[in-house]
């Protein structure tokens, strides 16, 4: 049993309190107080659901020198998050019924957040056979997809969402045209073309996204159940209107923003730092304009990281070869509620949404919001001031484009069901 | 100026010293003996990630002339991938007492990377299309040996703008001596924009009255990534003697080799009298001096 006390309680449906709420037995038993061993004062401390990323790279099985299971999860704790989507491009891809059940297994004894593998939608995310979904999904995979690749034949893609809408699985791409992004390592334009640097041009990502809601709606045409298209770390303002345009015309399409598109711009490449190499690249400002207002109205359903660690060695190669990402569990939703809440305004509910209900309702999954009897799978965090300090990540990526920034909203306790798993002393 | 990596933040009067200085370093390269000590006791490293033998050879010439020791180092991007990086190549070096490090590299930003690790000065001989100052540092002087001064003067560039750190860097330095500079070539191999020059797709226009003509090197590349074909680039774009013929009667030809001939430039104009190919090499070593010497010894004043 804890009870924390005179805590401010913030979820998708709004803001309430301060209140004394009770946990016990996994789930919230009172929120007017009682008795409990444990007592925290919440005196000042936010009390939001526990978060979902929907696109974390974990790097197991295969490339556990840059993360692995243990600390990409301490990681996710640590960031507030109680549930994580992981990415399945891993060393062998997570394309078998076995690697699924071998990933849950050994997220089940870690204890810490609770693991939701993606699955490989093509056998090897070669793009060519079509991976057995069925199994994958009864293993426990959360949804498929070829991430790190880009679905080139528009003909697999059709006929894995075919095949995944009656297992009610998403089915999440990686949305850029190969051929038009080329050997592109930033977003392409004036800059690019000052810094020498070859440009990934923002129609590669409209050019895919456009073919992409072509073939859902010809996987809905042919489908009785409904296949459903998620697509990843948009980062366009032409992206963010196609998806508006298809929600609008009723498409089942849902989409997902990164930390680092919003609080990012290709400005950071200024400096030839490698850091800030990332897929897709960092864009414009008004491209990120264009994505908060997507937040707000409803088009973006999900704020996921893309936490996506490497090593720092590679990441001191040059801007041709040091491989694409940034790791962000740990700080996500402290950043944002320091440059989207604080810093801009942004509604504090809706930000908590798109941590919490917004990927919920991308994996099916039911609501979380603080009412008595719920599940107690929470996040306490603390508007105090901190710098990011890379040197004290739990990732093995222990650097950051954001080291040194000052952010508040850190996770002071995190709990699954009611269980502590990260905790500030 | 603490490292050469492109031509931001640099002044006129500052261009203007080091190329002062060139001019002493070309009456020391016309003597019998042609050595300075002026670098005695310095170490210069060539870190050439990208294999250059021209450039190579004309910066060790350079750091030989004045005396200072040259060590050279060549990596293999290949080694690179297996694990040996960029930093440990340069700290490794530097522990050796390197004071100064020409670096080439195939991608651009390897030298910007490098001044952030090393406490030596760092020298720019060539990042990936972005920069390769010391060209642009020759191509200017070798201009102004030819033209007496650069002041509203009109440069052509012709070629593969896009991909070129010749071009990107040209088009930093000669404004700041007071050229204007057209860049012409293929849609396909045109930035969107470049500060410093006008892009121009129409040859005819480029080359209209131009006080100097600059070919680039067309890389063999382009037409395998299907940015252009060779014959029709040849008929729309090769510098040739009927189309330098808009140019001004008098007005040189530079390349910053190795040439194909015959393709971007008909080889003819090649061995005319009117180009300074030869010239601009010759000068590469002199400059390449000045830059030294302005980096190593003016640091220490
Ligand atoms: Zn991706």
């Amino acid at each position: 049993m804890i009870l924390i006390k005179n805590v401010k309680l913030v979820d998708a449906r709004g803001e309430r309190g301060p209140l004394d709420v009770l946990i016990g037995g996994g789930r919230i038993l009172s929120l007017e107080g009682g008795e409990a061993p444990l007592v925290l004062d919440g005196t000042g401390k936010l009390l939001a659901p526990g978060f979902l990323d929907l696109h974390a790279h974990l790097r197991e099985p295969g490339e556990e020198v840059k993360e692995d299971l243990a600390t990409g999860l301490l990681a996710a704790v640590r960031g507030g998050y109680t549930d994580l989507v992981s990415m399945p491009n891993t060393k062998p891809p997570v394309d078998t019924e076995e690697a699924v059940l071998a990933l849950k297994e050994k997220a089940r004894h870690l204890g810490l957040a609770r693991l939701h593998p993606g699955a490989a939608l093509t056998l090897g995310q070669e793009g060519k056979t079509l991976s057995p979904a069925g199994p994958l999904k009864e293993a426990g995979a959360a949804l498929l997809t070829d991430d790190g690749r880009t679905n080139e034949d528009a003909g697999v893609l059709a006929a894995g969402l075919l095949q995944a809408a009656p297992l009610g699985l998403p089915v999440a791409v990686h949305a850029e045209d190969a051929s038009l992004r080329r050997n592109g390592v930033m977003n392409d334009g004036p800059l690019a073309h000052r810094l020498g640097l070859p440009g990934n041009p923002p129609e590669a990502e409209a050019a895919r996204i456009a073919r992409d809601l072509e073939v859902l709606r010809y996987a809905l045409r042919r489908s009785k159940a409904r296949p459903h298209l998620h697509i990843q770390h948009l980062s366009t303002k032409r992206g963010v209107e196609l998806v508006r345009e298809a929600k609008r015309a009723g498409l089942p399409v849902t989409a997902e923003a990164t930390p680092h598109h919003l609080t990012l711009t290709e400005e950071a490449l200024r400096g030839f730092d490698p850091l800030f190499k990332v897929a897709p690249p960092l864009r414009t400002e008004e491209d990120q304009e264009a994505l908060l207002e997507g937040l707000l109205d409803g088009t973006l359903d999900a704020i996921a990281t893309d936490h996506a660690p490497h090593t720092l060695a590679e990441k001191e190669w040059d801007l041709l070869r040091a491989p694409f990402g940034i790791p962000s569990l740990e700080i996500a939703f402290p950043l944002l509620y320091t440059e989207l809440h604080l810093r801009r305004g942004f509604p504090l509910p809706r930000l908590v949404e798109l941590f919490t209900d917004g990927p919920r309702r991308v994996l099916g999954l039911a609501p979380l919001h603080l009412e008595e009897g719920a599940e107690a799978s929470l996040v306490l965090l603390d508007p105090k001031e901190a710098p990011v300090d890379p040197s004290r990540f739990a990732s093995k990526a222990r650097y950051s484009p954001w080291a040194g920034w000052v952010l508040a909203g850190w996770p002071a306790l995190t709990l699954v069901e009611g269980r502590v798993v990260h905790r500030v002393e | 100026m603490r490292h050469l990596l492109d031509f931001q933040g640099w002044t006129k009067q500052e261009v203007e010293s080091l190329l002062d200085t060139a001019k002493v370093m070309r009456e020391v390269l016309e003597r019998p003996i042609k050595k300075v000590p002026a670098l005695q006791g310095f170490a210069v490293a060539t870190v050439f990630f990208e294999p250059s033998t021209r450039t190579r050879t004309s910066f060790e010439l350079a750091a030989r002339r004045m005396s200072a020791d040259v060590v050279s180092f060549a990596a293999q991007t290949s080694s690179l991938q297996k694990g040996e990086s960029y930093k440990d190549t340069l700290l490794t070096l530097e522990a050796m007492g390197v004071d100064a490090y020409v670096i080439r590299a195939d991608a651009a930003g390897v030298p910007h990377q490098a001044a952030r690790w090393v406490k030596g000065v760092v020298i720019n001989g060539g990042d990936g299309q972005r920069a390769h100052p010391t060209q642009a540092l020759l191509d200017a002087y070798t201009l102004l040996e030819a033209l007496g001064s650069l002041e509203g003067r009109k440069i052509a560039i012709v070629g593969d703008i896009l991909h070129s750190r010749v071009a990107r860097s040209n088009a930093e330095l000669l404004p700041l001596l007071g050229a204007e500079v057209f860049c012409a070539g293929p849609p396909s191999l045109l930035p969107q924009s470049l500060p410093g020059a006008r892009l121009t797709p129409n040859l005819e226009e480029a080359l209209e009255g131009a006080d100097a003509v600059m070919v680039l090197r067309l890389q063999r590349e382009r037409m395998e990534g299907g940015l252009i074909h060779l014959e029709d680039y040849i008929a729309r774009y090769q510098v040739t003697e009927k189309r330098l013929a808009r140019a001004k009667p008098t007005a040189p030809l530079l390349h910053p080799g190795p040439m194909n001939r015959d393709v971007e430039l008909a080889g003819t104009l090649a061995d005319s009298s009117r180009s300074l190919i030869t010239q601009q090499v010759q000068n590469g070593v002199a400059v390449r001096m000045a830059v030294l010497y302005h980096l190593l010894v003016g640091r220490e004043r």
